[in-house]
């Protein structure tokens, strides 16, 4: 039975992991390799590397890192963060990356997509919305959630998906941070009407609010940094729980 | 042992050279007929389309090196479709090592493509399973699939079941990604190469 996934989020700044803390079986948890490489072994199921600084500069480093990350993971991983052509998505996946994550290159020029999967295959081109709900309506938020745009978060959803995106990253701006759970009726509400995948993201507080974006959000994939970041939630235990639950997972 | 990975245009193959990087092996990566048909095991990996790599395969003249070889080869993914006769993706006729036609997932309630882990059980004597659970997950991504037939010697199911993997003489064809698919897919590309 196909399972649900649990994915790991590694914030990378020059290189490095960001808040790392507290990892005891690590020489060096700002070391995203090593990170990455441990998680994988508790049983991630994925990993998203999340490069937050994003500058011309910092390319070559995260080149650099995506070739050791490959060369010590054996799971799929996702690189994001300041990705705008197709000379940046091809050095990330010749580099042993294996999908890519989109977010406001997208909504400046939706037509990226179309290129990238044409380019690539859709397999590996994961399109980032960020949402915010303002007065009511949910919009895409772009800038770390910072700037709101005039594009709706549903249609938006769809558009991607048509233009040829092979997963959505959705991360809820209301929730992401709080602790309180994930955004499950917008969750469900894009993923029931998605043929591609959706990895929920923002709020994951608890091992219940995994479970709970499995089922009400229908979520194919839940993703959280911090709380697997300071070990306030294993990834074993976490798998353990859902698969009593009745959640499928790969233990 | 002298191992090589087919070049052609399918996609990116960055992450089988590391998975036997891990593993501790050499390769080179090439089209030329005489490097491939001398090496001891032959790796054809790849994501993509169908009809382009075809297309390839065919103006590098592949199409008819691949199915002669002799010695281990193992198709991975669109490389196992490509092994078969024929795919439903753009009416692409393949290099027919398997008697078996590609089809497309149809499904109202479950999502096209099939991403993810999913559970693979061995049919019969699989070399490749050797040392594995009887069930075990390994990493999928594709919406196409090959129909159960006298070949299958795993069985994944998603819509309904379908090969996982294909076997026959010296092919062996994984719909999966070996590749990063864990220590289980390590173990069969470990398997593989053991032959």
């Amino acid at each position: 039975m196909l399972t649900k996934r649990i994915i790991p989020c590694l914030d990378i700044k020059e290189g490095r992991t960001v808040k790392g803390t507290n990892f005891v079986d690590l020489r060096d948890a700002g070391d995203p390799v090593e990170l990455g490489a441990l998680y994988a072994q508790e049983g991630a199921d994925e990993l998203v590397f999340l490069d937050i600084t994003a500058t011309v500069d910092n390319r070559k480093t995260l080149v650099n890192l995506v070739r050791e990350v490959a060369r010590h993971v054996n799971i799929p991983f996702t690189v994001g963060g300041g990705i705008s052509s197709i000379a940046d998505v091809s050095a990330l996946l010749n580099a042993g990356a294996d999908k890519v994550s989109i977010n406001s290159s997208a909504v400046r020029r939706p037509e990226l997509i179309d290129e990238l999967a044409l380019q690539f295959g859709s397999q590996c081109i994961i399109v980032a919305i960020d949402t915010r709900r303002v007065d009511g309506l949910d919009w895409v938020h772009t800038h770390g959630g910072r700037r709101i745009t005039e594009i709706k978060t549903i249609p938006w959803a769809k558009e991607v998906e048509s233009r040829g995106a092979g997963e959505i990253l959705l991360t809820s701006m209301d929730t992401d941070g709080t602790k309180a759970g994930f955004a499950n009726v917008l969750t469900s509400e894009i993923s029931s009407h998605s043929s591609i995948p959706i990895i929920a993201s923002g709020g994951a507080g608890t091992m219940e609010h995994f479970y709970e974006v499995f089922t009400e959000g229908k979520a194919d994939a839940g993703l959280a940094a911090s709380i697997f970041h300071f070990k306030e939630i294993e990834i074993l235990a976490l798998k353990n729980y859902l698969a009593n639950k009745g959640i499928p997972m790969r233990i | 042992m002298k191992i090589a990975i087919i070049k052609y245009n399918a996609g990116n193959v960055a992450s089988v050279m590391y998975a036997l990087d891990r593993i501790g092996m050499n390769y080179s990566w090439t089209d030329e007929e005489e490097e491939i048909r001398t090496a001891d095991k032959v790796i054809f990996p790849g994501v993509g389309e169908a009809s382009t790599a075809m297309a390839y395969l065919r103006e590098k003249q592949l199409d008819r090196l691949i199915p002669t070889l002799k010695q281990p080869v193992l198709a991975t993914c669109i490389g196992m479709q490509l092994l078969c006769k024929h795919s439903e993706e753009n009416d692409t006729t393949c290099m027919g090592v398997f008697d078996v036609a590609i089809k497309r997932f149809q499904s109202t309630d479950l999502k096209i493509p099939h991403v993810g882990w999913n559970s693979i059980e061995a049919q019969g004597q699989n070399p490749l399973m050797k040392g594995l659970k009887a069930s075990e997950y390994v990493y999928f991504v594709h919406s196409y699939y090959a129909p159960l037939n006298p070949y299958t010697s795993a069985i994944c199911d998603y819509v309904q079941p379908f090969s996982a993997m294909l076997q026959k003489d010296n092919f062996y064809a994984a719909q999966f990604h070996a590749e990063i698919s864990g220590q289980a897919g390590q173990r069969v590309i470990e398997n593989f190469l053991a032959l």
